[in-house]
């Protein structure tokens, strides 16, 4: 009994090296990859902007700013729409809606990009042209609405990454208030709560796990690819600019990877990738120490 | 943290079961390539006696319908023969070309000095149809054809023409009301040979244009949006008032967009059609060098398309492997002589018979044994 004990450690520890030594491996082969850039460029290929495969110079601030800018904004709208539907779906959805909602927000999780990206060019970018153009000219002149009213842009793909968070995030955020102790929502009520302020304990219980949640989504709409380089405009440009056509660093592998011959421009475009790795893993980390210090306060707070 | 349950069974499941199609799928292909092994014995092609032979290839995604539709023609007449392609792109066919993991590569621009030098052997370049790009645009009010020259697209995508009612825009459209309407600017945002033959006209036409872009099958565009594809660029321009964007000539002729006419080197305005390409490749088979590696955009003769290009198919002159070399010889004889009439009918513009003699004369030089 005891030796099949070691030998089932033993085999699901082998699986958990696998993993990390993908993660290593995927590293390092960038690295490897794309030295010829990084020798050429340096840090300055994080921090300069002209991206021209003819003169054979590059910088990936444009895609770093697109990917951060696009997420964040993503988050923004989608973070409150997501917790609002894990709250409703958890704690007050009538139990006749309740399957036909869960089933509704997973099946787009389940829908390709490219689908998204096909109900962006033919709905989503029109209808933020007209949105655009119907933006009074005194709100124009402000640098986050500057530029022509193209439809396709920053606006457009922020919208488009929030639809397509808000699944993973709810789905995530929903399940952690499920996890929340039927005690602590009995104790609320016992004090005297009304039932928005017992679902307000419930969400600062389940915190930690909402933040993950938040954070999952994050991680997605950093790497999505597809859906947003059909309608962010492809343009590399450090903008402020919500009209502005902007791009993305998963974009611009995407689009121009298989084109690439020369052996500078490919190892440019395989170091984009590294710095969208590197990005990943800072954005991944620094959400793990969030939770931490959050769990940590917590287990602190109960101890005392 | 849990993840739903359901979800993630149904994310385990997915793959197992296109696993399984796969897995059937390819069961039928190989019984499929038994059953078919006794009836090949009438040997054409001069294919060995031992049975299928299979030649791999990858490239350019601009001639794939072409490529697919003879490879799957000449197996109906060989059985034997079966020519893979995958449309990965030209950088990518020329890298797997230059790494020896396909048999063949295929291009829409020409292979650099620096690249040819970098392969294992001499590689030959085989025009095996032509191409064309032509500018499409979305002017609010204007119905019919617009005309343009070589340096007022440049300068429109430059970002020095602005709007429609420009001069340089009216002066080669008289009589036609053109609105104050911005313009906007549509490129492909993924590398492509479409964009490579826009550029390369562009830059042959405007020296401007030359010095601040240059040609390449992505460039840094100074102006506009980038849209993905042929139909990206089309996308954008159809719903964007006062757009111009350029897309593959088959590509418009397919979904019937209607695009405007393009000077010429000997001064006509020209609307692309397949005869007008073939005309610009008759006009630049004069000076055809030898390796074939030519641009023929803005090709000199009348009636010719300024803005029209080879695809080239990429062969080592002396392969390894003799006996898919001898193959693939032969199959480009073919596509070649009754390969070409079927290209009219896919949108492509088919080669003139001297650049064809001359490719006959070039197959001879690939060694075969």
């Amino acid at each position: 009994m005891r030796s099949r004990d070691i030998g089932f450690r033993l085999s699901t520890g082998a699986f958990a090296f696998v993993l990390a030594s993908i993660v290593v491996a995927i590293g390092f082969e960038l690295s490897r990859q794309s030295m010829l850039s990084i020798q050429k460029f340096g840090f300055d290929f994080w921090r300069t902007s002209t991206w021209d495969p003819v003169a054979g110079q590059f910088g990936a601030l444009p895609f770093i700013w697109g990917t951060l800018y696009s997420s964040i904004l993503a988050l923004l709208i989608a973070t409150p729409v997501a917790i609002g539907i894990a709250v409703f779906i958890s704690e007050l959805c009538p139990r006749i809606l309740r399957t036909p909602l869960v089933f509704l927000t997973e099946l787009l999780a389940a829908i390709p990009s490219i689908v998204y990206g096909l109900w962006g060019i033919f709905v989503l970018v029109p209808a933020v042209r007209s949105l655009e153009i119907a933006l009074p000219d005194s709100l124009r002149a402000l640098p986050l609405f500057s530029g022509p009213p193209l439809g396709v842009g920053m606006l457009s793909a922020a919208l488009i990454l929030a639809v397509m968070v808000v699944p993973f995030t709810s789905t995530v955020a929903r399940e952690v208030l499920r996890t929340v102790p039927l005690a602590q929502r009995e104790a609320a009520y016992a004090l005297g709560a009304t039932q928005f302020e017992a679902i307000r304990a419930a969400i600062f219980y389940a915190r930690t796990g909402i933040v993950g949640a938040v954070m999952l989504g994050f991680g997605r709409a950093l790497g999505e690819t597809m859906a947003v380089t059909m309608v962010i405009g492809n343009n590399p440009q450090v903008s402020a600019s919500l009209f502005a056509p902007q791009y993305t660093m998963a974009a611009v592998i995407a689009n121009e990877f298989t084109e690439a011959a020369d052996e500078l421009y490919l190892a440019a475009l395989v170091e984009i990738g590294l710095v969208l790795f590197i990005i990943t893993l800072v954005v991944n980390g620094l959400s793990r120490g969030l939770i931490w210090t959050m769990a940590g306060r917590k287990s602190g707070r109960a101890a005392a | 943290m849990k993840f739903p349950f359901g979800s993630v069974q149904s994310m385990v499941q997915m793959p197992l079961r296109s696993l399984c199609a796969t897995i059937v799928v390819v069961c039928v292909t190989a019984c499929g390539g038994n059953s078919s092994e006794p009836a090949s014995t009438s040997g054409a092609a001069g294919a060995s006696a031992s049975g299928n032979v299979q030649i791999n290839g990858a490239g350019a995604t601009f001639p794939y319908p072409i490529y697919s539709k003879w490879f799957s023609e000449y197996n109906k007449l060989y059985p034997e023969v079966q020519i893979n392609y995958q449309s990965i792109g030209s950088g990518g066919g020329i890298r797997q070309l230059t790494n020896q993991t396909v048999f063949f590569g295929a291009t829409d621009g020409p292979m650099t000095d620096e690249q040819m030098k970098s392969a294992p052997g001499p590689i030959l370049h085989l025009p095996a149809v032509l191409g064309a790009v032509v500018p499409v645009y979305n002017v609010p009010g204007i119905e019919g054809e617009l005309k343009f020259s070589g340096s007022l697209i440049a300068d429109i995508y430059l970002g020095t023409v602005k709007t429609w009612d420009d001069p340089a825009i009216a002066k080669l459209n008289p009589g036609v009301k053109l609105p104050a309407t911005d313009i906007t600017v549509v490129h492909r945002s993924d590398g492509s040979g479409t964009t490579y033959i826009f550029v390369d006209f562009l830059s042959k036409t405007s020296p401007a244009f030359k010095k601040k872009v240059g040609v390449n099958t992505s460039v840094n565009w100074p102006a506009g949006v980038g849209g993905k594809g042929n139909e990206g660029v089309a996308g954008l321009v159809s719903q964007t008032p006062g757009s111009i964007g350029y897309v593959e000539l088959i590509y418009a002729l397919q979904n019937k967009i209607s695009f405007g006419a393009v000077q010429n080197l000997a001064g006509e305005f020209v609307k692309a059609s397949v005869d007008a390409v073939t005309k610009a490749a008759e006009g630049a088979a004069a000076s055809m060098p030898s390796d074939f590696r030519v641009s023929i955009t803005n090709a000199p003769g009348a009636g010719a398309y300024p803005i029209s290009s080879f695809t080239w198919i990429l062969l080592y002159e002396a392969p390894k492997d003799a006996a898919s070399s001898r193959i693939m010889v032969d199959f480009m004889r073919w596509a070649l002589t009754d390969g070409q009439k079927q290209a009219t009918e896919l949108g492509y513009a088919q080669l003139p018979s001297a650049v064809v003699q001359m490719e006959m004369a070039a197959l001879d030089r690939v060694k075969v044994s």
